[in-house]
């Protein structure tokens, strides 16, 4: 995990970056719990946004020509939270395509970005063969 | 964080797959592979209990959704316990309440089997 910055309050930005590896979306998803906490989220809402960022680091886990490492950056306002997720694609370029995405990993993956869209207020996600996935997501509080 | 899985038959030939903690990419692969052995085995009528789950992602609904496809080609069901509101609302977003019998208890939804 990367460096923390928090100013006073509950504005701030908060960034870290993990492994992209199955293991570490439960510590992704603690973290941005956590930081949702201070804001005035209510206990649903902060599941919300726990889900949402788990489903971006796993759409990041099962796109193959992402990167070894997933970034996620939050940045709290009083009014709610931004949560950009992403992984671009590795450095070194591929003589060879990336393997196809197998069915059923498609299929999850397509129920991850679902729902993301359903729990977040506001998404927007770009993902293209060769170039990772980028997902900023916003929720804001409604209490 | 881990996930708990504990199989057992119960009444009828059916059998319980009961789960306790967090079922997500990194958890779910072990759910799948109880469900997989279980109907490779030739268990079709299951009932899951995720009462003591206190998370689940897409790819848990995935394994749950897989099993659920493999036991109706030999005529079962799956049926599944849930009292948790979040993981309630995961099923609901997803219109998954209409593939799967959710219920609140073990013996009800153990009834509920065909």
């Amino acid at each position: 995990m990367n460096g923390v910055q928090m100013s006073e309050g509950t504005t701030g930005v908060v960034e870290l970056r993990i492994p992209r590896r199955a293991e570490w979306v439960a510590v992704a998803r603690l973290a941005v719990a956590a930081v949702a906490n201070r804001l005035n989220f209510s206990i649903e809402e902060i599941e919300d946004v726990k889900l949402a960022v788990a489903e971006a680091c796993t759409n990041c886990i099962l796109q193959r020509d992402a990167a070894d490492q997933i970034e996620i950056v939050c940045d709290t306002k009083e009014d709610g939270i931004t949560v950009r997720v992403r992984s671009f694609a590795g450095p070194a370029p591929s003589i060879e395509p990336p393997a196809p995405i197998e069915k059923e990993q498609q299929q999850i993956g397509a129920l991850g970005i679902f729902l993301i869209r359903s729990l977040m207020d506001n998404v927007d996600y770009e993902h293209g063969q060769g170039r990772g996935t980028d997902l900023v997501m916003t929720k804001k509080v409604t209490s | 964080m881990d996930i708990k899985v504990n199989v057992r038959e119960a009444a009828g030939h059916a059998y319980v797959v009961e789960l306790s903690g967090e079922i997500d990419v990194y958890t779910s692969p072990k759910v799948k592979d109880a469900i997989t052995e279980l109907i490779d085995q030739g268990h079709y009528n299951l009932v899951i209990n995720l009462g003591k789950v206190r998370y689940i992602d897409s790819t848990g609904l995935g394994v749950l959704i897989g099993g659920l496809k493999r036991v109706r080609e030999h005529g079962g069901s799956v049926n599944l316990v849930c009292t948790n509101p979040q993981i309630k609302k995961i099923f609901d977003i997803t219109g998954l309440v209409k593939i799967f019998g959710i219920y609140d208890d073990e013996e009800t939804a153990m009834k509920a089997l065909v």
